[in-house]
């Protein structure tokens, strides 16, 4: 008998409608529904979400930290990218 | 026995199956082959000793004699357990335990649906709760019944032999007795032959798809129902019951 491991899944839970899925961990399973499963019954005992994803690990196209200078750092001195000078209104909480 | 007394005696198989099969499953926590399985079987674990309190509670004011859960689970001898036979019997290995929770959960998942459709409405209301639950175990354990059979040579001979291994503990299922016959006629109950029928569709098309061989109906172990339960029993009992048994009333 072999003692492989179960392929990597990671693990996305939308918390309520409306809202995005957000990544809250990963598993392990041998094929896609057991990944859903173990998701469901690593993830939502607490009543965290009403829908999950999983997505194999290998399958994540990945940006390379060794290019983290070249990717995300041109944004940070474009301070007119954000919307900071909007007013929210009172009883927005998820803009 | 009148109907009213029927139905308490079937409220307490409903709780001791529950407990039983609880039991067993808590015996397999930190034994689990995976950490995901492991929480898994410990969650279900859990689903049945909460259904286990929903029925002894209601035995419990249905009797009306001031006992409560805890006495029904901690101070009863083995001939006082309407438990099935397949729910006693020791874990062996993970292909097993499966099987037990498979051939069990498909037919309780049956069960609970026609108790949705009784006359007693506490019944119809935990039945409503339990199904859920065991909606999703029977997912988990038919798929798992793929997965081991639909797998390697080793994996589909292994759970094979667990099937044939269990299924003479599947007659006991649906075999009425006085309080089945009563709690069928007296409160709308579940119809066992009926069930039985919903139940070997559905074993049979997890099995097919297993591609395992569904085990011929042969010699059928039962009395589990009535108090007759196997050797295994009372080392279950002695476990579950040590310290209640030893320390009356202990509470923490």
């Amino acid at each position: 008998m072999s003692k492989q491991e179960w392929p990597l899944y990671e693990v996305f839970i939308r918390s309520k409608a409306g809202l995005s899925h957000r990544h809250a961990g990963s598993v392990h399973a041998a094929d896609d529904q057991m990944a859903l499963d173990n998701a469901r019954d690593t993830y939502t005992r607490r009543s965290e979400g009403v829908s999950l994803w999983v997505v194999r690990s290998d399958r994540i196209v990945a940006s390379d930290p060794a290019e983290s200078a070249a990717f995300f750092e041109p944004a940070e001195d474009k301070i007119y990218r954000h919307p900071t000078f909007y007013d929210i209104p009172d009883g927005v909480e998820n803009l | 026995m009148n109907s009213e007394q029927a139905l308490n005696r079937y409220t307490l198989r409903l709780a001791d199956n529950a407990l039983i099969l609880a039991q067993r499953m808590l015996e397999l926590v930190a034994a689990g082959p995976e950490l995901e399985e492991e929480l898994a079987n410990a969650n279900f674990a859990l689903d049945y000793i909460g259904q286990a309190r929903m029925f002894y509670s209601y035995a419990a004011e249905r009797e009306g004699q001031g006992r409560t859960e805890d006495d029904f689970a901690f101070m009863r001898d083995e001939h006082e357990f309407g438990n099935l036979l397949l729910l006693e019997q020791p874990n062996g290995h993970f292909g097993d335990a499966l099987v037990r929770q498979f051939l069990f959960e498909i037919f309780y998942r049956h069960l609970l649906d026609a108790l949705t459709q009784c006359a007693d409405q506490r019944l119809r209301e935990i039945a409503a709760r339990a199904i859920k639950e065991v909606d999703y175990h029977c997912r988990h354990s038919s798929q798992w019944m793929i997965r081991l059979g639909d797998g390697t040579g080793f994996s589909h001979a292994r759970v094979q032999a667990s099937l044939d291994d269990a299924w003479r503990f599947t007659g006991e299922m649906f075999v009425a007795d006085d309080v089945d016959k009563l709690m069928q006629d007296g409160f709308d109950g579940p119809d066992l032959a009926a069930i039985h029928a919903l139940w070997r569709r559905d074993v049979g098309k997890v099995v097919a798809e297993a591609t395992l061989d569904l085990p011929a109906d042969e010699w059928m172990a039962d009395g589990g129902k009535q108090g007759r339960h196997s050797e295994h029993f009372g080392f279950l009992l002695a476990e579950m019951q040590y310290l209640q048994r030893s320390f009356p009333g202990a509470t923490w």
